[in-house]
């Protein structure tokens, strides 16, 4: 029979053991609830606004990327579909009277149309990476690596390198818009959607079971039956999507894009991810965390910037953020041994 | 018992207790060594014997527990440490370097070093490689050391492994299931090893669940159960029913079940398969009635996994056909397999069975998620927990939820879920490679028994065994295949262990 006292103690482990496991998550928030106390106008409701809606853009990013990793694949191109995207957005929605007009006689496109258009484009893009990842047997890492290049070189040659800006208000209205209060932004309504969509996915549908099969154990997957390639093209081709709606949001939000929109967002998002308790060991992650990942580091980012730490050092403080939280997910794994 | 230990041991270890999240592995677990004395440690899978020896070898470390090495107490922190002791071990799973020659995977991480031109340090390949051919002889093995060791076969790389742990000088040799996947002959010449390490006063621990092996190579015998320390008996005092029933803690009487069915009519034929690598299976015909056990016997390298995995898709063929119900069918990937109802247990079920990571229920109902969706996108979550619930009971699997992590189950459990994935396929060909293989004793019969019950519903079964004991105990008719070959099919009243082994060696 289990004493009180070794109930108390069990108790005790697991909350220990949570700390521990979610060290980076704990830490980060202590920084930031210090920095709150420090600098009165952190908690302001621009701020928490700004944190919001950076969050539900960058959450996009990473749930796309989140198949990837729990297939124990990665995809480093998603930053760059995002830029492709967030341009060809823009040129596509520019303002009628603008001068300079990418397409001079270009007539009022609907926006739901662009917006499918666009996904279109990233959809076969992630469906390449998807195959060459699937049926060429290319590790993951140089695939999409190569693609990132790739796709940045089409983004320059297309755009000459010029900014697109003078957006139509209808599209950038669509970043701002908001239902009742500012804080209940557009995008922060698509993220959510998009959430639930992933987390229906991810646990009530047949493609997110067999995602987590082939992450726990590709060749065991293959002998059950699972269509091995097919779901992993399925994967990369959704992540892509969802990098070109972000990148779709992003161009309006900033009222603009180039070729250097959403640069570096991939390893925001696998950072958002490994922080999130995604296992680069494969079958293991959840939308949830997903979530808490993420915003915790958007409020990491904030919270430097509230410090007056130079934007050039966050990426130094990134940088290892990132690092640190592939191998306290790697030690997890070690422990279990 | 005094403060310290008598010399009397090699190595001794006493009160080891290592807790994994969940289970108490060793619970005041000991072992005491003699040198030059094969010393047999057994116990059901999960007794815990592996990780005792990975806490000797310094893999794991202890909770609790000491060391004793020579009398005098040690610490061993990792591997490296243990190697400097002269403390080897072969693993149950080998971790060779495939591109590697034969010399660099005995000699990988220390080197024969010489210096060029006098100072620039460089690896002596001369000496790495002449020392190598040395060390292979003196264990009567001939290899080119400069061979890549991807070449040479899994028996001959576990020979390699053997060598290396000689090679180490060592006083200890931890020997993991070391006959596993050798031939007969092959384990006469690990015996033969073993007995002149013995001579040169090596301790020597032997783990394996063969218990006529354990018999005829050990001295003393320390059988675990549970995690803890039940015993350790003279050899010579021990038969393999009085093991059997300590390690178990209760009598086997009847370990094949009595079969309840005869064979029906033919419902699957396989006509010349040849497979589209030359040195693989060739021209290979056999049948397949209602309600048999097919057995398929045939030594290490016979290619009958591979066989059996070009059937179910998983390895392309070049030539033949597969009759089902007397039609053709074209299996050219494992979902053609699984439509047509054909099952395939593999064998090795950590690399292709069980996803480690996930739970149980999602382990078994993985492979026919198809028959649980609802408007054709979402599945049912009450029918999938009712097939796993209805699983668990059926096939007793011991677990503690649905929920659990299959990699914290045992490995006889394991295999139990896998049966259950497969029976949730409602399969009608099910083709089993090694299906005992790594599981205890008593989870064995389980096993068997689930086989006969399945013959018994009329289920056709193929089943792949390097056991003799199985093969004759379950089989109806056992196929028995030589390098690629099919070199007979006996019919189970006649089959006999000599039979067997004069067609399982027929081409050599």
């Amino acid at each position: 029979m289990q004493s009180a006292a070794d109930t108390r103690r069990g108790g005790f482990s697991r909350v220990a053991r949570l700390l521990s496991n979610n060290i980076i998550i704990v830490g980060i928030i202590l920084l930031t609830v210090a920095v709150g106390i420090m600098r009165k106008n952190f908690f302001s409701e621009a701020n928490f606004r700004n944190l919001l809606s950076n969050t539900a853009i960058r959450f996009i990013i990473a749930v796309g990327v989140s198949g990837c990793l729990i297939t124990r694949g990665t995809d480093l191109s998603a930053g760059r579909v995002a830029g492709l995207s967030a341009c060809l957005s823009a040129i596509l929605l520019q303002r009628l009277d603008y001068v300079n007009r990418f397409y001079k006689g270009l007539p009022e496109l609907p926006i739901v149309g662009v917006l499918g258009f666009v996904l279109l484009i990233c959809a076969v893009i992630g469906a390449v990476n998807g195959a060459v990842v699937a049926y060429l047997k290319v590790p993951p890492f140089i695939a999409t690596l190569g693609m990132q290049t790739l796709v940045y070189g089409i983004c320059l040659v297309y755009t000459g390198a010029q900014p697109i800006g003078s957006l139509r208000a209808d599209y950038a209205g669509l970043a701002t818009g908001y239902i009742g209060t500012k804080m209940i932004s557009y995008p922060l309504i698509i993220a959510i959607v998009v959430g639930m969509y992933m987390w229906f996915l991810y646990n009530k549908m047949r493609h997110g079971k067999y995602m987590y099969a082939i992450g726990g154990n590709e060749s065991a997957a293959e002998v059950a039956g699972v269509n091995v390639g097919k779901s992993k093209v399925t994967i990369y081709m959704l992540a892509a999507i969802l990098y070109g709606l972000c990148g779709f949001l992003l161009a309006a939000k900033s009222g603009g894009a180039s070729v250097n929109t959403a640069q570096g967002y991939e390893l925001e998002a696998i950072a958002g991810c490994t922080i999130g308790g995604v296992s680069v060991n494969g079958g293991v992650g959840r939308i949830s965390g997903i979530l808490i990942g993420v915003l915790v580091f958007e409020l990491l980012k904030i919270a430097l910037q509230f410090l007056g730490v130079k934007s050039e050092f966050t990426y130094v403080v990134q940088g290892v953020v990132i690092i640190l939280a592939v191998a306290l997910d790697i030690q997890k794994y070690l422990n279990k041994k | 018992m005094t403060e310290n230990s008598t010399p009397e041991y090699r190595l001794e270890m006493r009160g080891v207790v290592k807790t994994f999240p969940g289970v108490k592995a060793l619970d005041n677990a000991q072992l005491k060594l003699r040198p030059g004395a094969v010393h047999a440690l057994v116990g059901e899978n999960g007794a815990g014997k592996s990780t005792l020896m990975k806490c000797m070898f310094g893999i794991y470390k202890m909770d609790a527990g000491e060391i004793y090495y020579d009398g005098k107490p040690v610490q061993i922190t990792d591997p490296l440490n243990a190697l400097k002791l002269g403390i080897a071990m072969v693993h149950q799973e080998l971790q060779p370097i495939p591109e590697r020659s034969v010399a660099e995977n005995i000699y990988v991480g220390r080197y024969p070093m010489k210096k060029a031109l006098g100072f620039i340090p460089m690896v002596d390949h001369g000496k790495m490689n002449g020392d190598t051919a040395a060390l292979l002889k003196s264990v009567s093995m001939n290899f080119d050391p400069k061979q890549k060791l991807g070449a040479l076969s899994v028996s001959q790389m576990q020979s390699v492994e053997i060598a290396k742990a000689v090679s180490a000088d060592c006083r200890v040799l931890i020997l993991d299931e070391p006959t596993s996947s050798l031939t007969a002959h092959e384990v006469e010449s690990l015996f033969k090893i073993i007995r002149d390490l013995k001579a040169k006063g090596v301790s020597i621990v032997y783990i394996s669940h063969k218990m006529d092996e354990i018999l005829r190579i050990s001295d003393e015998v320390t059988i675990m159960r549970d995690g803890q320390y039940i015993g350790t008996w003279p050899s010579t005092e021990l038969t393999i029913n009085t093991i059997i029933t300590r390690m178990v803690g209760r009598e086997l009487t009847q370990i094949y079940p009595k079969r309840r069915n005869l064979p029906g009519e033919t419902v699957f034929e396989v006509n010349g398969f040849t497979s589209a690598n030359p040195r693989s299976f060739k021209d290979v015909s056999f049948t397949l009635r209602k309600g048999e056990i097919l057995g398929v016997g045939g030594l290490v390298g016979a290619q009958r996994t591979e066989l059996m995995e070009g059937i179910f898709g998983i390895r392309s063929h070049a030539g033949g056909s597969v009759f089902y119900n007397g039609e053709e069918i074209r299996i050219n990937r494992p979902q053609d397999a699984i439509r047509k109802h054909i099952a395939l247990l593999t064998e090795d079920r950590r690399a292709t069975g069980i996803f480690g990571v996930l739970s149980v229920a999602d382990n078994v109902s993985v492979a026919s998620l198809d028959q649980y969706l609802r408007f054709r996108v979402m599945l049912d979550d009450k029918k999938i927990a009712a097939l796993v619930r209805d699983n668990i009971n059926r096939l007793s699997i011991k677990t503690p939820s649905n929920k659990t992590l299959i990699q914290s189950l045992s490995g006889g459990n394991q295999q139990k879920v896998l049966f259950s994935r497969w029976l949730a396929n409602d399969p009608e060909i099910l083709i089993l490679d090694e299906p005992t293989r790594g599981i205890d004793v008593g989870a064995k019969s389980e096993i068997y028994n689930i086989i006969a019950e399945l013959a018994a519903q009329d289920k056709s079964i193929i089943m792949i065994s390097s056991e003799m004991g199985e093969l004759l105990g379950m089989s109806d008719r056992i196929m028995v295949m030589c390098g690629g070959r099919l070199t007979g099919i006996i019919e189970g009243a006649d089959a006999t262990q000599e039979r067997i082994m004069e067609l399982a060696t027929q081409f050599m």
